[in-house]
C-alpha cells in the first residue's frame, strides 16, 4: 500500500534500510539506529511522504535476539492516508534511541512509557521519568526477565496475609 | 444480650388509663441499641477503581435501589463514613492512598472488597495489582465475582449488616482492642 513511501526513503538513505517487509499491505521498514532521526524528519517533512500524524511508538523485547530491543514507530500521512511502520533495533548494552520529541510533541509521553516499561533511554529527550509506575519502581517490568511474580509495594504488606506463591518454574524457551 | 424493646420480664409496664400500656417509653442496653442504629444507617464510602463501578453504580441506582437496605448515602468524605467499598483493581501504586483513605475513617469502621481483584487480586497476577486489599488494610467481607451481580452485592451488604446488627467486632476493632475500647 505504501511501496512508494519505501521506495522514496530507500533513494534517499540507501545505506540506512537494513530491511523491508509487508504484511496484508501494512510496510515495515527496519532502519539503522544512526539513521532513525533523520529517516523520520525525512519522512514527516518532505512533501512526497508527508507521513506527519504520529500514531503510536512502542518496544518490543526478544530476549535472544541480538539487537535485543526494537523500538516500532507507526505513522500516517493524513492526506493520502498511507501508512507506514518504522522499526529500530536498540542493542541491550546500549540501550538508547535518539527522542522524537522535538519533531512531535506527543512523542513525549510514549518514549517515557517505553522507558518505563523497557528501560529504553531516548537519548535528548526533555523529561525522561517513568510515566506509569512509581519513582520506586527497580527494574523494567515488561522486560521478558522480570520475574513475573516479584512486586514491590510500597505500603508493608499484613503478616497474616497467605504467603507469595513459590516462582514459577522456568521454563526452557 | 437482648434486642431493642426487649422488656425486663420481671417488672410491669407502667400502665395509663384504662390499662393500656403507656406509650414513650423504651428498655434496652445501649450496645443492642448502639449496634441496631449502626446497622441500619450504614454511611459508605465508594472507593471506586475500576470496572466493578458499573456494577456498584446500577446496585446503587434505582433498580436495585440500595437504599431499601439502610444503605442509601455515600459520603465524600472518609471522616463521615462507617463502611468503606473497595471497589476494582488496587495497585501498588494507588494502596498508599486507599490505606491512608482507611486511617482517616473515623472508628468503628468496616471494609468491604468488592469484586474479585479487591478480594485478591484478580487475573492481574502481575508486577503491579495489590493482591488483595485485605494485605494492607483489614477487610469484612468479600464479594467475590467479576464483576458481581447486584444480587451478591446485596448480599454481601446484607451479611455485614448483620455482623454490624450482632454487635460484631470489626476487623480493624479485633486488631486494634485498645483502640476499639476507646471508640466504644
Ligand atoms: S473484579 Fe473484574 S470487573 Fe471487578 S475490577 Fe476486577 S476485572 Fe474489573
Amino acid at each position: 500500500m505504501s511501496q512508494r513511501i519505501v521506495d522514496l526513503v530507500r533513494a534517499r538513505f540507501p545505506q540506512a534500510v537494513l530491511e523491508t517487509h509487508a504484511f496484508r499491505g501494512d510496510d515495515t521498514i527496519v532502519v539503522r539506529r544512526e539513521d532513525y532521526l533523520e529517516v523520520v524528519r525525512f519522512l514527516k517533512d518532505s512533501p512526497g511522504t508527508a507521513m506527519d500524524f504520529f500514531v503510536d511508538l512502542t518496544c518490543v523485547d526478544w530476549p535472544e535476539r541480538k539487537p535485543r530491543f526494537d523500538v516500532v514507530l507507526h505513522l500516517k500521512a493524513w492526506r493520502s492516508s498511507e501508512r507506514l511502520r518504522v522499526k529500530v533495533g536498540i542493542p541491550e548494552d546500549d540501550c538508547s534511541c535518539p527522542t522524537l520529541s522535538g519533531l512531535w510533541p506527543a512523542a513525549n509521553w510514549f518514549e517515557r512509557e517505553a522507558f518505563d516499561m523497557y528501560g529504553v533511554k531516548f537519548v535528548g529527550h526533555p523529561d525522561l521519568r517513568r510515566i506509569l509506575l512509581y519513582d520506586e519502581f527497580q527494574g523494567y517490568p515488561l522486560r521478558k526477565d522480570y520475574p513475573k511474580d516479584r512486586r514491590q509495594p510500597l505500603v508493608p504488606m499484613c503478616d497474616d496475609a497467605p504467603p507469595q506463591p513459590p516462582p514459577f518454574p522456568e521454563r526452557p524457551h | 444480650m437482648g434486642g431493642v424493646g426487649d422488656r425486663p420480664p420481671a417488672s410491669e409496664p407502667p400502665r395509663g388509663p384504662g390499662g393500656a400500656p403507656q406509650a414513650g417509653w423504651l428498655t434496652t442496653k445501649l450496645d443492642p441499641l448502639l449496634a441496631w442504629s449502626r446497622r441500619w444507617s450504614v454511611f459508605q464510602y465508594p472507593y471506586v477503581t475500576a470496572c466493578c463501578a458499573m456494577e456498584f453504580m446500577s446496585t446503587m441506582c434505582s433498580h436495585f435501589d440500595m437504599s431499601r437496605f439502610g444503605a442509601e448515602i455515600p459520603r465524600w468524605s472518609p471522616r463521615q463514613s462507617d463502611v468503606l467499598w473497595v471497589v476494582g483493581t488496587i495497585v501498588h501504586k494507588q494502596a498508599p492512598a486507599l490505606k491512608r483513605v482507611y486511617e482517616q475513617m473515623c472508628e468503628p469502621k468496616w471494609v468491604v472488597a468488592f469484586g474479585t481483584c479487591a478480594s485478591v487480586g484478580g487475573f492481574y497476577d502481575n508486577y503491579s495489582v495489590l493482591q488483595g486489599i485485605d494485605k494492607i488494610i483489614p477487610c469484612d467481607v468479600y464479594i467475590p465475582g467479576c464483576p458481581p451481580r447486584p444480587e451478591a452485592v446485596l448480599e454481601g451488604l446484607m451479611l455485614l449488616q448483620e455482623k454490624i446488627g450482632r454487635g460484631e467486632l470489626s476487623r480493624w476493632q479485633q486488631e486494634h482492642p485498645a483502640a476499639a475500647r476507646r471508640a466504644g
